[in-house]
């Protein structure tokens, strides 16, 4: 069990971790998310001692880490993969480390052979790849057979055969009852691996709950519906009979809505009342990516920016009337189509950094810590995510120009 | 709690795997005997044309000693790198990790390395004695002369404790390249400038390298070298106090940083 208590590290003026406080249960992979930058490693980092927090404090099992009896034996880490000396083999390099703990150099050949560097073993380690890295760190973790754990980005430069072993591997860890927190940046890893989340955002605590409440809490389901392209009267006439049903509508780009808070069958009810003709309605979820980034878009710290390649590319000839191609590219026949963009449409949402809004009253976070996060409620709400088209949309524009 | 066997155990490991301990320490040794017999041989060839000053004051111990000089270096670049690769490959996380308890870490890794660096200064310090003093024939001296035992001594310990200066400072500067950058210069050029330089001298005799190498001295003022207010044995003092500040500033350094 790892308990943080009002966890605070400052560097100077900037604070890498402010006031954080979880705690990490037994049995479970406990995931801890958030962009880079967040403050994910400073955490690990002060649970294991390297770090001195300002303030607050961080137990294992109740005890900080540098007054534990015979650490290596109680917690294993992988915080670097490449925090390996060059010039030792993968065997002396886990050797030395077993031999703190008075570890038997029987493990270390043990060890090896879980995370599969047996053929390797003799081998120095500046030839290794990042992957055969985090098995090293892995394996090292390993060593002491320790009923806390820690890795820090386990699956950074796996290959997909790696990625499901370090899945089943901390699958298996919790299930024999030991603590397993596991960081990383990509949430469709832990919507796979982890049991419980913590995420943070700018060293704060975004969200501590189990994975089954995350995608509960986070994840809107929503409804497509498309109708006749020819037919934009009956768009209209859609959409408000859905408002006024109680429904939201959001248009997407290629002339799509999305509707929340209605079932499929009343959607259908209503168009029928409306005498609208339907091309499609089916049912969809925001994925946990969608949730994940909704919830963390405010607290990003490095973010990249459009490349125009002023300097490299000669302006475009022709103006951007009529361009639409790009839009369509992601959504097969129906939007490829010219003639429909964007006149008609209530509220435009680019495709490409469209986040599903959050049920409302769930997400108390997005709306505190981000000015474009959105307002739970009718059509007239502005659209959650940038209101300008993202920079792959424009990028897909720009290309669809050069032809011409 | 991991206990002092074990960690001294892990860091004996972790120094006899690294082909740079090896190399280091063979460029040391070979470096000293070779200078130090080149020069015996040189001087003995030439010894008529040393100054007055010189001839009444040769001290063939010493003399066979010139290449302590150079081999020095490699002590330094020993002791360096076996502090500084912890910190340059991130292996000190790991390290502290496994070792909350960093006072143990680092003088254990300074007690494997220094008694390390310590024989094979003796082993240098004793070869090159013998093998300066055959190439000096006649002109030479022996081990049962007055002095001369506590000089081959000295030159052991003096290697020695250069490499485990330089471990102590690779600790509080916690970068092989830093150090390096810092050290070699000093101990090679401007310590021996600055001995050379009126005043300067006063202030540069007090430096680890000037007072500890007292030590290897046999003959007072030996080879017309300038008279020191302190004797061998307190020259040696005066590098060991150097010594223990520098692995105490790493140590403390170490304990109060994050890692």
């Amino acid at each position: 069990m790892i308990e943080a208590v009002g966890l605070t590290k400052r560097y100077g003026a900037k604070t890498a971790v402010d006031d954080l406080s979880f705690q990490v249960r037994p049995g479970a992979v406990t995931g801890f998310l958030g962009p880079n930058g967040s403050g994910k490693s400073t955490t690990m980092r002060m649970i294991l001692g390297l770090d001195r927090p300002t303030a607050g404090r961080v137990t294992i099992g109740g005890h900080p880490y540098r007054s534990l009896p015979n650490a290596p034996r109680q917690v294993g880490a992988l915080l670097d993969a490449k925090a390996v000396h060059g010039g030792r083999t993968a065997r002396t390099h886990l050797l030395s480390l077993a031999q703190l703990a008075g570890i038997p150099a029987r493990r270390v050949d043990e060890v090896l052979g879980v995370v599969g560097l047996q053929d390797v073993a003799k081998r120095r380690s500046s030839g290794f790849s990042l992957g055969m890295g985090q098995r090293l760190g892995i394996a090292a973790a390993l060593l002491g057979d320790p009923q806390v754990l820690l890795f820090d980005e386990p699956v950074n430069g796996l290959d997909p055969e790696g990625i499901h072993w370090v899945r089943n591997l901390m699958k298996t860890l919790a299930s024999e009852g030991r603590t397993v927190f596991v960081s990383s940046h990509l949430m469709s890893e832990m919507a796979l691996t982890a049991d419980h989340l913590i995420v943070i955002g700018r060293g704060r605590l975004l969200s501590d709950m189990s994975v089954t409440d995350f995608i509960s809490a986070n994840s809107a389901d929503f409804a497509r519906v498309r109708v006749p392209e020819s037919a934009p009267e009956e768009r209209e006439k859609l959409t408000s009979s859905l408002i006024e049903a109680g429904g939201s509508v959001m248009s997407e780009p290629d002339g799509a809505l999305r509707v929340t808070g209605l079932p499929l069958p009343r959607i259908s009810d209503l168009a029928h009342g409306a005498d609208v003709r339907l091309w499609e309605l089916s049912p969809h979820r925001a994925s946990l990516e969608e949730a994940y980034m909704r919830m963390t878009q405010g607290v990003v710290d490095y973010r990249s920016t459009d490349d125009a390649k002023a300097g490299l590319l000669e302006p475009p000839q022709a103006a951007y009337g009529g361009a639409q191609g790009g839009y369509g590219g992601t959504q097969g026949g129906y939007g490829a189509e010219p003639g429909h963009y964007p006149q008609h449409q209530p509220a435009d949402v680019p495709q490409q950094s469209w986040y599903a809004p959050p049920p409302p009253g769930q997400n108390p976070y997005a709306a505190t810590h981000s000015a474009t996060a959105p307002a739970p409620g009718p059509a007239t709400a502005p659209p959650p995510a940038a209101p300008e088209p993202s920079p792959a949309d424009r990028a897909g524009e720009q290309t669809s120009e050069d032809p011409r | 709690m991991a206990s002092v066997p074990a960690v001294l155990n892990s860091e004996w490991t972790k120094i006899r795997t690294v082909s740079s301990t090896t190399w280091t320490l063979i460029c040391a040794f070979a470096v000293t005997v070779a200078m130090g017999a080149g020069v015996s041989a040189l001087v003995n060839g030439t010894f008529d044309d040393l100054s007055e000053t010189e001839q009444l004051t040769f001290d063939p111990t010493l003399v066979s000693f010139s290449g302590t000089v150079l081999g020095q270096l490699a002590m330094i670049v020993f002791g360096v790198l076996v502090v500084g690769t912890e910190y340059s490959s991130g292996m000190i996380r790991t390290s502290l990790a496994a070792v909350p308890q960093r006072g143990t870490l680092l003088f254990s890794k300074i007690a494997v390395a220094g008694v390390l660096a310590l024989l094979v200064g003796l082993l240098t310090s004793f070869v090159s004695f013998f093998l300066g003093q055959a190439l000096l024939g006649d002109r030479g001296t022996d081990l049962g002369a007055e002095n001369v035992l506590r000089a081959v001594v000295g030159a052991g310990l003096y290697m020695g404790l250069i490499a485990i200066f330089s471990m102590g400072v690779t600790a509080m500067l916690r970068s092989s390249m830093l150090s390096m950058g810092i050290l070699i210069p000093f101990f090679l050029l401007i310590s021996n400038i600055l001995a050379a330089v009126p005043y300067a001298k006063d202030v540069i005799r007090y430096f680890p390298d000037q007072a500890g190498s007292k030590i290897m001295q046999v003959v007072p003022e030996a080879m017309g070298s300038d008279p020191s207010p302190y004797g061998p044995w307190a020259g040696l003092g005066i590098m060991v106090a150097w010594v223990v500040a520098a692995v105490l500033g790493g140590y403390l350094v170490l304990k109060n940083r994050d890692a």
